[in-house]
Parts: structure tokens; C-alpha cells; sequence
């Protein structure tokens, strides 16, 4: 077996409860065990992090930059989709 | 994947990357970026990542003899930290289509460098003091500037690390300070730290800036947004008022205060001493290097081990599962 | 390695001048928390030493961790026991005034580091015992202690958790890593025996609750060690000598460069602060 630095696994801390799960960064480790122990001593040695995924960065599929038109653009101009298009009586509170 | 080996760039790629650049965008892994603005962001971030890595070694060298329980664990705490930025931005880097292995490799072959002041021995336990006051704030200095780079996965390596370093200068100072105010032998010693790591801290902005023969593109890019006479002036004017509030001087007659710039005018630096450090010839070179490369080989038994026990384990689950 | 010398020596001539404590139960509150405190004091600073030369980055950072926890857990341990003691010691006049054979700590932590595999086994043989002792002294009488300890327990939880899989890793990785690691354990298992030897400062103690029956967490540590072992493939040696004397002071050779070298600045500067 050839010596490597062992696969990359991506890592999400949630820093407190109800806190959405975020990318820190990415650690290097033999199993999903194994990135977390090594996730825990690289990305929450500072204690605010209340919970940890971790993800072999080859399993992670992401959107290309050339289609950032067709997939996101279409999201911008429905204004519908945004409270501010509706109009309601004025001193009316709706909730 | 639109990233390219071919020398020549495509000029209407190329035009559209520098407006988005002049535009304050941020470039993220899978965009399109000039060949060469990959190779000047791997060479500068994995010479960031080794920096912090043989960082560790100097300092690692007074953590079995700090002078408290206190200053142990903060010591440890520090140098483990330089060990997490080290990974942060190797990490970083490999987002730019190279691997850990390859970026390991050039340190250990000497390819790649580091930063020069790791060449420099820490001989006494005012050394930690000084290297956390002027090492580490001349670091700061630079990462704060970095941390608004062009390339996203650095700007946010450098975000976190500025905010993790915050307390790396100052125990450096409280260190240098206690012991401007101890013994005479104490203080002695202190003055001698910074006798020693001045000048060396001052050349870690690099050379001038007609001499630094990378720095116009890496500006035009916005990797860097500022020049490293810049900084330089930047950590002078920060450092001296400190030093003059503990007592302390800095090993320069020529240094004066500017009323009119509000800069500390300082002296010329020997740039033949940086470049015999950078070519190698600096009085830990060698040490540093062997060390590194020792810890690489008599880790690989290591590696292979727990990457063999992680491929049984993978195959006993397959073939339960099956 | 060889044995040292001094390894099986638990008494001899001159034992009476080893310094203020030594072999004196008149205070089994202090010796019993120096034991804590230079057990995790030693450690600590064993670990420090792979600082900058680990097998790999993610190591560098996992095993400074360990240090650090432990250097903390020394800290509180000394502190307390400078307090118990009442003669004005604080956790670094204990730590770094006191002569070789004042120390307390097990023989099996201040052997030097050897290779990978003897620092990990030797990390899970005391990681192992470390979460029951402290699982216990979380329940002591002594509301301080038990403070301490229920704070070092999450710490050492993490611990076990992270040695034994380099245990496993190693144990079953490669023939090589194999190899090591057997060797490792067959040098290693005749230390273990002191962490669970009784005396007088135990019984003293015991007895009113402060301190666990040490010979009771014998029989929870060997089933957990002898399940791991097994699945790391690892063979435990027929050695049934118990290395001992750390306890009462006395010491492998290794500890007092050890000392020298961490105590050096607090000697060299006489009343200094830092």
C-alpha cells in the first residue's frame, strides 16, 4: 500500500442548538469515525460546536459555475414568491 | 471542469475573471481562473501551510520547559494552533486541484519554501515571548490583509485563523513584558530575544517591492491587497509603541519618528542576510527540514496502518451486507 | 527496552532522605492528589514532546489535545493537593521544586515515548483505567475532588475513545504496525499492574469515601483491555511481574532527565515569576 495522507472528508459544525449545520472546512482520516475524532481536535478545539457531519469531499457533488444562469437566475425575478408583492389595508396587521 | 493546462489563456475568459475581480468578486474552486493565478495561489498558500507546520518546531522546542503550568498550556494551545492553520490552509489549497501528499512532498524535497524567520533558533524562553509579540503580529498584520483575498477558500482559512490568533501576540507580549519587569537576568534576556528577532521579523514581509518579483501580478489579482513595504510600515508603527511601553529597544540607531508621515522611520534592511536564509544557509535550515522529514518517515508506518485497517473494515462490511 | 535498573527496587538504604513525603502517609489527602496530579503532570509532558513530529497533521493536533487536557487536569490536581498540604505550595511550586523522589506518578507514564505504538498503547492502558478511577472520584466525598474529576472524566471519555482506535487501527492495520504494536504491549503490560496496587494512603482514604478501592477498577479495566486487544488481534504477554514503585517515589532512571529538563528555568531563576 502506497503512503498517502488519507482521504479528504468535508466538515459541518453546528455551534449551538438549532444552528444550522455549516461547512468549517476538511480533515484527512481513514473512516467516518475516524473524521470525526479528527474533525472534533481540528474544527471544535475552541468548544462552541455542539455537533459535527463529516463527509467524504468525493461524495459531495456541486453546481458548476456555468450554470449559475439557468439554475439560480430564474429565482430572482418571481417577485410572487416574496411577501413585499402583496399588498394588504393600511394598519392592517396580517400577523 | 474548466480549468486549463494550456499556456495561453483564453481572452475572453481572461477578461471576464479580471471584471469580476476589479468587481470585488470572490473566486470559488470550480470557476474559471487563469493557469497562472492557480500556480501563484498554491505556491503562496502551501508556503503559508509549511510556514505554519515548521512553525511549530522552534516553538514545539520550549514546551517541555516552560516556566509554569500556565505558560505550558498555553504554549501547547499555541503550537496547536499553528498545527490547525497549517491543516486549515493545506486544505485550502487542495481545493486548487492539489493534494496534501504532493504539497508535503515539495516541502520535503526542499521545493517548496517557507517562511525564512523558522530558520532562526529559539535559545532562550524569552524567544517564545518575542516570536508571539513580533512573529505573530507581523502574521496578523498580513493575514488581516489576506483574509479579504480574492480566492475564496483562503479568505475564509485566514477569517477563522485571525480569529483563533488573536491570543498568539498577546501572551507573547505578556510574556516579554513580565519579564521586562523580572530579574535583571530576566530582562537581560528579553532584550536579547528582541535583539535577535527584529531585523528577522521585519524581512518576513518580504522583499521591497521593486525587488519582490511576484508581488505586481499577485496585486493585479487582488490576492494581495497591499505591498509589503506596506505591512512592513504597518508592523513598525504597531511594534514600537509596545516596546517602548515595557521598556524595551529595538536594535536600530536609525530609528526615528516621522511627525509629519506619523511613521516610525527605521533603517535599511540586509537583504543578503534574508536571501543566504532563503537559500538555505540560515542557522536552522538543516535541523528544521531533518525534523520534518524524520516525523514523515517515521510516520508512514502509521499512515499505512490505519489506511490498511479502514480498507479490512470496508470489505468485512461489504461482504456482510452482500 | 530493557528494564531499568531501578525498576523492581522498592526500597534500600537512604529511602528515609527522599525529601519531605516520601513514603509518608501522615497526609494521604496530598499524596494521594500528587499521585493525580504528577500521573497526569508526566503524561502531559510525554506527549508534548510528539508536538511538531507526529505520524501525521490531524496527530500533531489530536495528541496536543491530550496533553493539554492533561496539563489542566495537573494543574487542578496540584493545586488542591498544595491546599491539602498547607504549607503554601501552589501547583507550580509542586510541579517544578520538587525533587525526583517526590514525584508520584506510575512508572508506566514517564517511560520515554518509543515509537507510535508504544505511545498509543500506553495512552489506551492509561486512558482505560483513567475513565473508571474518575467515574469514581466523581462520586467522592470530597466535594472538590469530585469536581475535578467529573470535569476530567468528559475529557478522558474522549481519550479512551480516541487510543483505543489507534489501538485497533494499529493492532489489526499492517504486518508491520502489527508487529510494533505487540512489541509495545509486551513491554508495557508489567507497568500496568501499579495503577491498581493498594496501600495505606488508599485504605485511609477509601475508607471515608474520598478514593475508590484501587484494586476494584482491576476486573472493569482488564475485561474492557483483554475485548479490545482481541479485536486488535493483539495477544496479551504471560508476564505476570508488576513494576512498581512510582508511588512511594521511587523511579526509572528516565524521570529525573525528564524533570531536569521541564524544572530548568524555575531552578535556574530563584524566585522569578514568568
Amino acid at each position: 500500500m502506497s503512503d498517502t495522507q488519507w482521504p479528504l472528508w468535508e466538515v459541518f459544525t453546528q455551534e449551538g442548538e438549532g444552528a444550522p449545520h455549516e461547512h468549517a472546512g476538511s480533515v484527512h482520516a481513514t473512516d467516518a469515525e475516524h473524521a470525526i475524532q479528527n474533525a472534533r481536535d481540528v474544527y471544535a478545539r475552541r468548544g462552541k460546536v455542539v455537533s459535527l457531519w463529516v463527509v467524504p469531499t468525493e461524495s459531495i457533488s456541486a453546481s458548476s459555475p456555468g450554470d449559475a444562469g439557468p439554475l439560480f437566475d430564474p429565482g430572482s425575478d418571481k417577485a410572487y414568491r416574496h411577501p413585499q408583492f402583496y399588498k394588504s389595508p393600511r394598519g392592517v396587521k396580517i400577523f | 471542469m474548466s480549468m486549463t493546462t494550456a499556456p495561453a489563456e483564453d481572452p475572453t475568459k481572461l477578461a471576464e475573471f479580471e471584471s469580476r475581480l476589479n468587481a470585488g468578486e470572490t473566486i470559488e474552486p470550480k470557476d474559471w481562473m487563469p493557469e497562472k493565478y492557480r500556480k501563484q495561489l498554491i505556491r503562496m498558500m502551501s508556503q503559508h501551510a509549511h510556514s505554519e507546520i515548521v512553525g511549530m518546531l522552534p516553538e514545539g522546542n520550549w514546551i517541555t520547559r516552560a516556566p509554569s503550568l500556565r505558560r505550558k498550556m498555553v504554549l501547547l494551545a499555541k503550537v496547536q494552533d499553528e498545527a490547525g492553520h497549517g491543516l486549515y490552509i493545506y486544505c485550502g489549497t487542495e481545493t486548487l486541484n492539489v493534494s496534501r501528499e504532493e504539497l508535503v512532498d515539495q516541502l520535503l524535497t526542499g521545493k517548496a519554501k517557507y517562511s525564512s524567520i523558522f530558520n532562526y533558533p529559539t535559545l532562550t524562553w524569552a524567544d517564545i515571548g518575542v516570536i508571539g509579540w513580533f512573529v505573530d503580529g507581523a502574521a496578523i498584520v498580513n493575514q488581516t490583509m489576506l483574509a479579504k483575498t480574492s480566492y475564496g477558500p483562503y479568505a475564509r482559512a485566514m477569517i477563522r485563523i485571525c480569529k483563533e490568533e488573536n491570543f498568539h501576540k498577546r501572551q507573547g507580549y505578556e510574556i516579554c513584558s513580565v519579564l521586562s519587569n523580572g530579574t535583571p537576568a530576566q530582562k537581560a534576556m528579553v532584550q536579547d530575544a528582541v535583539n535577535r528577532w527584529w531585523w528577522p521579523s521585519l524581512m518576513m514581509f518580504g522583499p521591497s517591492d521593486a525587488a519582490s518579483p511576484n508581488s505586481a501580478e499577485l496585486m493585479r489579482w487582488r490576492v494581495k491587497k497591499e505591498t509589503n513595504d506596506a505591512l512592513r510600515q504597518r508592523f513598525v508603527n504597531l511594534t514600537i509603541p509596545q516596546a517602548l511601553a515595557i521598556n524595551l529597544t529595538v536594535p536600530d540607531p536609525g530609528l526615528r519618528y516621522d511627525a509629519e508621515t506619523e511613521n516610525w522611520e527605521f533603517g535599511a534592511i540586509d537583504w543578503s542576510e534574508f536571501q543566504q536564509v532563503i537559500a538555505g544557509n540560515g542557522p536552522c535550515n538543516r535541523e528544521r527540514l531533518a525534523a520534518r522529514r524524520k516525523a514523515h518517515d517515521d510516520g508512514a508506518w502509521v499512515r499505512e496502518a490505519a489506511e490498511a485497517h479502514a480498507a479490512r473494515q470496508a470489505a468485512k462490511a461489504q461482504s456482510s451486507a452482500a | 527496552m530493557t528494564e531499568p535498573a531501578s525498576a523492581s527496587v522498592t526500597e534500600h538504604a537512604g529511602a528515609r532522605a527522599a525529601g519531605p513525603t516520601a513514603g509518608d502517609a501522615s497526609n494521604p489527602l496530598f499524596e494521594f492528589l500528587c499521585r493525580m496530579g504528577d500521573d497526569r503532570l508526566i503524561l502531559g509532558q510525554r506527549l508534548a514532546q510528539w508536538c511538531g513530529h507526529a505520524p501525521i497533521l490531524e496527530e500533531d493536533i489530536a495528541l496536543t489535545n491530550f496533553s493539554l487536557d492533561f496539563v489542566g487536569q495537573a494543574a487542578a490536581f496540584l493545586k488542591l493537593a498544595g491546599e491539602a498540604e498547607g504549607q503554601g505550595r501552589d501547583e507550580d511550586a509542586l510541579a517544578f521544586l520538587r525533587d525526583e523522589n517526590a514525584f508520584r506518578n506510575a512508572k508506566l507514564v514517564e517511560l520515554p515515548n518509543g515509537d507510535f505504538a508504544f505511545t498509543l498503547v500506553r495512552q489506551y492502558f492509561f486512558d482505560a483505567w483513567d475513565v473508571l478511577l474518575l467515574d469514581a472520584l466523581s462520586r467522592s466525598t470530597h466535594a472538590t475532588l469530585a469536581g475535578i474529576a467529573a470535569k476530567a472524566l468528559k475529557e478522558a471519555k474522549y481519550h479512551v475513545r480516541h487510543s483505543a482506535g489507534w489501538v485497533l487501527r494499529l493492532g489489526d492495520g499492517t504486518e508491520e504496525s502489527h508487529r510494533r504494536t505487540q512489541q509495545a504491549l509486551n513491554e508495557l503490560w508489567s507497568y500496568t499492574g501499579e495503577l491498581f496496587e493498594s496501600d495505606e494512603v488508599e485504605r485511609a482514604l477509601a475508607a471515608d469515601g474520598v478514593v475508590p478501592s484501587f484494586a476494584s477498577l482491576r476486573a472493569p479495566w482488564e475485561t474492557a483491555v483483554r475485548d479490545l486487544l482481541a479485536q486488535a488481534t493483539l495477544v496479551i504477554p504471560d508476564d505476570a511481574r508488576v513494576v512498581t514503585g512510582g508511588r512511594r517515589g521511587r523511579h526509572t532512571e528516565y524521570l529525573g532527565h525528564m524533570l531536569a529538563e521541564m524544572q530548568i528555568l524555575p531552578r535556574s531563576h530563584p524566585g522569578a515569576t514568568w
